[in-house]
């Protein structure tokens, strides 16, 4: 089954088109990465399959729902969950009040229900130390596992990740990855942006490569780190 | 690993205040038995200004809508009032009610509009919606025009539980008549505070703070955050207007200027919050005392007391942006009504911050 779904959607910023004519699907448990040179337009995808920007044209489906005009919060109820790439916490809340707020309104449940997913969630990410501390206090490495974490607090069924292992260490990023490939073995259907190419090829099943706000590869990522089109716009390598 | 986990939000001080804030009530309902008629009229003041600047703080502190236009509410609340009481003859008490039925029906419109804009734009035209309500009102004959009007004596004569009142205490109409207002301005402050309280308490008042912090990625989340706006807006909006009503009731004497006025019901409402903790259920309670003794001390210095009133705004802003409380929680890590979750047992408890 297809999770989702881009026809031709289209976003443009006065006359900068940012999103230009973007067709693919990710079937139902699919790990898709995209990479793209700065600028592409990766981040404006994001926020339109998010719903935090809406397309000028073209039409998004959703787990079998066309949810092209519905409003971000709707579709964090249906199962997109997200995390931004700049990380965006509730700065005055602490690190466990930051998931507890993602699970009571993003799962429509109570507080005492997913006390226990919340705690299990800051064990799995790592943050488990600073549950306590006021989200505003972190370090930008614990402000983007918080970005992970919160948008694992809202159980997605699909996880939208933007440059979440950005200066990381390597001990770090490894256990980075081994959290993302555990969400991804419990069936959660995952899109990562990344600029660490190995992390990201470790994860993935596939690979779109954007540039110009439009789709110019996707495809076993192997395959796509070989191509010509790859070489030449995205490493910068003349071939 | 099999831990149990449970999320606290107590803290040692908030039992204690809880003890504090029971006392203190039966001693403040109790208070007409030994207080003077002018200590009544004072705690009026106090408690009135008191429920304002919490419903402001609602607004402001938590659900980030600066309002400059709470004077709009206040206003429509006491002229609802004085209209139900002049020309439909209804029972004063509970035309306070209908006043703050008014506010709300007033605030659904004016959040249509409002709502649109952001940040200063939302200040100015809340603003100039309280405007058009002060010029609208000025307009109504029926309750004195632009000059304004009095309550009706037969209606104030009338009175439910003054008798009662008169006979318990053994004083003359007018004095049963603050004592009334004081324990209905008693027990709006003491449900309007309980009421914040809780709803900070709630999964909505994490909503709402994940809104002021940071609105898309609340969206991201599943907050609707346009409901929670709505939800703040016309909450406070309602308890302002019941305010208003009783105020006026009180003071038995309306204008337009009076119950429209931006310096009374908004601006010292704001200084109120700004000095005692935005954001904080204990700033406004602080900043009140603060206000009322700046204004006995000043009271006869004329516009000098605005002048000082601004200096000491200004100060604060400045030097302790989170306030007076603020300044105090963070030198004692004093909460007395604490809303912060704690997650607490497993093996956080070894390691916790």
């Amino acid at each position: 089954m297809t999770m989702l779904s881009l026809q031709n959607v289209s976003k443009s910023f006065g006359s900068l088109k940012v999103t230009d004519g973007v067709s693919f699907d990710v079937p139902e448990g699919q790990a898709l990465g995209i990479i793209g040179p700065n600028g592409a337009g990766k981040s404006t995808l994001f926020n339109l399959i998010t719903g935090n920007l809406m397309s000028d044209a073209g039409s998004i489906r959703f787990d079998g729902q066309d949810v092209t005009r519905v409003p971000p919060m709707r579709r964090c109820l249906d199962g997109v969950g997200r995390s931004f790439q700049i990380p965006q916490p509730f700065e005055k809340l602490t690190v466990f009040e930051n998931l507890l707020v993602a699970a009571t309104h993003g799962r429509r449940a109570s507080e005492a229900e997913v006390t226990g997913d919340c705690a299990d969630v800051l064990e799995r990410t790592g943050l488990m130390p600073k549950a306590n501390a006021p989200a505003g206090s972190l370090s930008l490495l614990e402000r983007k596992r918080l970005e992970l974490a919160r948008a694992m607090a809202t159980e997605p069924k699909l996880l939208l990740l933007d440059e979440i292992a950005g200066g990381l260490t390597d001990a770090e990023c490894k256990s980075l990855i081994q959290t993302i490939k555990d969400i991804h073995a419990e069936g959660v259907t995952i899109i990562w942006i990344e600029h660490v190419l190995h992390a990201l090829t470790s994860v993935v099943e596939r690979l779109l490569v954007l540039d110009f706000g439009r789709v110019i590869g996707i495809g076993d990522p192997g395959e796509i780190m070989e191509s010509r089109e790859v070489k030449e716009i995205y490493l910068g390598i003349d071939v | 690993m099999a831990t149990a986990y449970s999320v606290t939000l107590r803290t040692p001080a908030s039992t204690a205040t809880l003890i504090a804030a029971a006392v203190l009530i039966v001693a403040l309902f109790a208070a007409p038995a030994y207080a003077s008629r002018g200590m009544i009229q004072d705690l009026f003041f106090i408690l009135t200004m008191l429920t304002l600047a919490q419903y402001w703080n609602l607004l402001a502190g938590y659900g980030g809508l600066v309002s400059v236009g709470q004077q709009a509410f206040v206003g429509i609340g006491a002229y609802a009032l004085y209209g139900a009481v002049i020309l439909g003859g209804a029972d004063p008490i509970l035309s306070i009610l209908l006043g703050g039925v008014a506010a709300l029906l007033l605030a659904i419109p004016t959040a249509f509009f409002a709502f649109r804009l952001q940040g200063a734009y939302f200040a100015i035209g809340t603003w100039v919606i309280a405007e058009i309500a002060r010029l609208s009102v000025a307009q109504w004959r029926g309750v004195g025009g632009g000059t304004g009007t009095s309550l009706p004596r037969d209606a104030l004569r009338e009175l439910a539980f003054v008798d009662g009142i008169r006979a318990l205490f053994d004083v003359r109409a007018s004095a049963a008549r603050d004592i009334l207002s004081y324990w209905l301005a008693l027990t709006l402050a003491v449900i309007t505070i309980a009421g914040v309280y809780w709803l900070l308490r709630t999964k909505r008042g994490l909503a709402l703070a994940a809104v002021r912090d940071n609105t898309e990625a609340a969206k991201s989340v599943g907050v609707d955050a346009s409901r929670m706006k709505w939800v703040v807006f016309l909450t406070s909006a309602f308890g302002t207007g019941l305010a208003g009503g009783l105020i006026y009731l009180q003071k038995a004497r309306i204008s337009p200027d009076a119950a429209f006025s931006v310096t009374d019901w908004t601006a010292y409402v704001i200084f109120i919050v700004v000095i005692g903790g935005i954001g904080t259920i204990e700033g406004p309670i602080l900043g009140v005392l603060v206000f009322f003794v700046l204004q006995s001390l000043l009271a006869d210095y004329g516009s000098w007391y605005l002048m000082v009133l601004g200096l000491i705004g200004i100060s604060v802003m400045l030097f302790a942006p989170r306030g007076l409380w603020g300044l105090i929680s963070e030198r004692t890590g004093l909460q007395l009504f604490p809303i912060r979750r704690r997650l607490v047992g497993g093996s956080n408890t070894k390691r916790e911050v």
